[in-house]
């Protein structure tokens, strides 16, 4: 309990139960990105290591802006610009960033398990900003935060994941999550992306190729960023994905009237998604971005504020 | 350490009374009644200043905005308390040149009060804050004082008030307890 709560590396071990504490104790912060004056000094003193060995804009500049508005202060490590590039191995960076004395590690790395490896090697909280193809945690947090907004809740939701699932610690950490709740996911795509072994991830996950029946009823509908390198490894002409599984209003209308339709960025208009849904009423793409926001400040705030993590699932009724 | 009743300072009917008085003094000491707001301090605070805009809404004859403010992420002792207190939700009509009462249960060292009107200003820039608190015990930390004051009660620092409301505690009155060795 206290290991797995000190860090979060993964939604996979998390209990339904924990995750719905995390997502009530964004409540609050998702109020002070409301308020004309947005900083607070709960953290005042602390600092927040960002070190990022892949390439990010929005989850570092995230994770940044939250430290700043408890208050904390961050310094940020970029791989285009650290050591790495000059041979230093992981393990003596994040060593060196560590006798900068962090209050907490936030970790991106290219191979999966890189912040498992890190925190059982540091004495501060580590959190998962993305390893490799494992999970990104946080983006899993803020679309359950975001779709239980919208609907009231997180039971038995039906979702719909598309594009290059096989590529995405996204889609993981959503399957992961919203599993835990009941939800029956789909997951469609290019058969390439779309092995049978992710129906195993987590119970009620199916694939279907077809997108059509993919969108058939769904509350929420989920498109995924293609990367393009990845369009030629096999290759899939552009137009060919654009043709067969690009979210587009009118296949948008096989799914409930009322459907979400999330994106966890960089959004490729015109490419897995039709300009027209990114910014359509059911697009929630912004919304994403201002509730990121809320729960790594909720988490900052669980991690590095008291005299060492949460040891204990706090009474959330006192 | 345990911790042992030793008298009751108020009852249901007394409590009742001093908030009726207190929505007295409030409407006595306030010129415009259009401008001023109630906001309760979490978690007893709340239903305090709710019981009271109702006391003050049959005096006028019309509604009072309240609202309520979680003071967690203000607070000075963070580093020395673990685990992390649950923050709660914080709902404030509208802050900017208003008349506040802030409302809690118990004025003991200044420190929750001075929390909460961090708070306060980040929401706005009210025109006037004033204190509004059912037990004033006494044992200031910091320059802070009620503006309307229910009882003051003589205590020593190894005794504890208990204010028990029937909206979070299904009881109705206010203790003194002490902690004993």
């Amino acid at each position: 309990m206290s290991d797995r709560f000190r860090h979060l590396l993964a939604i996979e071990p998390l209990t339904a139960e924990q995750i719905t504490f995390l997502l009530d104790q964004a409540k609050p912060f998702q109020q002070i990105q409301r308020h004309p004056l947005k900083k607070l000094a709960t953290l005042r003193g602390k600092s927040v290591a960002l070190a990022f060995f892949e390439a990010s804009t929005r989850t570092r500049i995230s994770f940044g802006t939250a430290a700043m508005r408890l208050g904390a202060d961050s310094m940020s490590l970029q791989a285009e610009s650290s050591s790495l590039k000059k041979g230093e191995s992981l393990i003596d960076t994040v060593h060196t960033l560590e006798a900068m004395k962090p209050d907490c590690i936030v970790i991106r790395h290219a191979a999966s398990g890189a912040a498992q490896f890190i925190s059982e090697r540091v004495a501060v909280p580590v959190i998962n900003a993305g390893d490799g193809l494992h999970e990104h945690p946080t983006q899993g947090l803020l679309d359950a935060l975001t779709i239980r907004d919208r609907r009231g809740s997180l039971e038995g939701l039906r979702i719909t994941i598309l594009g290059d699932i096989l590529h995405s610690r996204v889609a993981r950490s959503n399957i992961h999550l919203l599993s835990k709740f009941g939800a029956r996911i789909t997951l469609c795509g290019p058969a390439m992306w779309l092995p049978r072994e992710l129906e195993q991830v987590a119970p009620g996950v199916r694939r279907v190729f077809s997108i059509d029946e993919a969108l058939e009823g769904a509350d929420v509908v989920m498109a995924l960023r293609v990367q393009s390198e990845r369009l030629n490894e096999p290759s899939l002409p552009r137009d060919e994905y654009i043709r067969l599984y690009q979210l587009t209003g009118a296949r948008l209308a096989r799914a409930r009237p009322e459907a979400l339709v999330l994106h966890p960025g960089p959004m490729i208009r015109g490419l897995e998604i039709e300009p027209a849904v990114a910014d359509g009423p059911q697009s929630c793409v912004l919304e994403q971005v201002t509730n990121g926001i809320a729960v790594r400040m909720a988490l900052l705030y669980l991690l590095i504020g008291g005299t060492g993590g949460l040891e204990d699932l706090p009474n959330a009724s006192d | 350490m345990q911790v042992v009743e030793k008298r009751q300072l108020m009852s249901a009917t007394e409590i009742d009374r001093t908030l009726q008085r207190l929505a007295h003094e409030i409407v006595e000491r306030t010129p415009d009644l259009n401008q001023l707001v109630l906001v309760g301090i979490r978690r007893r605070g709340v239903p305090l200043a709710e019981r009271l805009a109702r006391n003050i809404e049959s005096i006028l004859g019309r509604n009072l905005p309240v609202g309520s403010l979680d003071i967690t992420l203000y607070r000075d002792d963070l580093s020395t308390v673990a685990p992390q207190p649950v923050v709660q939700s914080s709902d404030i009509p509208i802050v900017d040149d208003r008349d506040i009462v802030l409302v809690d249960d118990v004025l003991y060292t200044g420190r929750t009060t001075r929390a909460a009107m961090n708070g306060l200003f980040d929401l706005g820039r009210p025109r006037r804050v004033r204190l509004c608190v059912l037990i004033d015990r006494g044992h200031r930390e910091l320059p802070v004082e009620a503006s309307f004051i229910g009882r003051t009660v003589q205590t020593s620092s190894s005794e504890i008030i208990e204010v028990r409301l029937k909206e979070i505690d299904n009881e109705e009155r206010v203790v003194l307890v002490d902690r004993v060795p």
